[in-house]
C-alpha cells in the first residue's frame, strides 16, 4: 500500500494560496492548482515573492513545478487542520511498518 | 508459528521497532530538524511519512553562515532566523530529527 498521506493532503488545499520555495532559492507565491502522487504541483495566477532572489518571470501566469526541485511549501496555517494530520500521520506510520 | 504469532502481534502493535517509530512519539512535540545547505529547524512535528517529508507548525529556521575576513582570515559564524506558521518540508533535504536542542 503506497503512502499517500502528503498526496491527500495537498489535494485538500487546491484552491488555497502557497508559496512554494524551490531548492535553487527561488520563492513562488500562487494558487494550489493540482498535485500529483509524485506531489510536483501546478500553480496559478504566480508572482515571485522574495526581491532578492527572484528570475524574470514577469509573463509567467500558471506553471508546472517538479516535486523534486521543491524545498518547502509554505502553508495558510489556519487551512491546516492539525489533530487531523497527527492522526494521519500515526495511521500512515503504523500502516507503512507492516 | 512463532514468527507467525509476531506477524499478527504486529498489526495492532504501538511499540517502538524501528527509527521511524521514534518520529512517531515526537507528533505534537516539539522537534529538532537539521538539514542540508547548514540549515535548522524548530518546529512543532503535526505530520511526516517515510521518506521524512514533515508538516511543522511555528516553524523557526536557522541559516548558518560563515564569512572569512579578507584581512585576518578569522571565521565569523553568522546566523539568520525567519519564522513561518505552517511549513512542509521535503523530505530529500533532512539529515536528523531530534527533540529540541536545549542551551544552557
Amino acid at each position: 500500500m503506497h503512502a499517500t498521506l502528503f498526496y491527500s493532503f495537498f489535494k485538500s488545499l487546491v484552491g488555497k494560496d502557497v508559496v512554494v520555495e524551490l531548492k535553487n532559492d527561488l520563492s513562488i507565491c500562487g494558487t494550489l492548482h493540482s498535485v500529483d502522487q509524485y506531489l510536483n504541483i501546478k500553480l496559478t495566477d504566480i508572482s515571485v515573492t522574495d526581491p532578492e532572489k527572484y528570475p524574470h518571470m514577469l509573463s509567467v501566469k500558471n506553471c508546472f513545478i517538479r516535486g523534486s526541485v521543491v524545498h518547502y511549501v509554505q502553508l495558510p496555517a489556519d487551512e491546516v487542520d492539525t489533530q487531523l494530520l497527527q492522526d494521519a500521520a500515526r495511521k500512515e506510520a503504523l500502516q507503512q511498518k507492516q | 508459528m512463532a514468527r507467525d504469532l509476531s506477524l499478527s502481534l504486529q498489526q495492532t502493535t504501538n511499540t517502538v521497532e524501528e527509527s521511524l517509530d521514534l518520529i512517531r512519539l515526537s507528533l505534537d512535540e516539539r522537534i529538532y530538524v537539521k538539514m542540508r545547505n547548514d540549515l535548522e529547524l524548530r518546529g512543532r512535528l503535526h505530520a511526516y511519512d517515510q521518506h521524512l517529508n514533515m508538516i511543522l507548525g511555528d516553524v523557526e529556521e536557522t541559516v548558518s553562515t560563515i564569512e572569512i575576513d579578507e584581512g585576518t582570515y578569522e571565521e565569523i559564524y553568522k546566523s539568520t532566523k525567519r519564522n513561518i506558521p505552517m511549513l512542509f518540508v521535503w523530505g530529500d533535504g533532512v539529515i536528523l530529527v531530534a527533540p529540541p536542542l536545549r542551551v544552557g
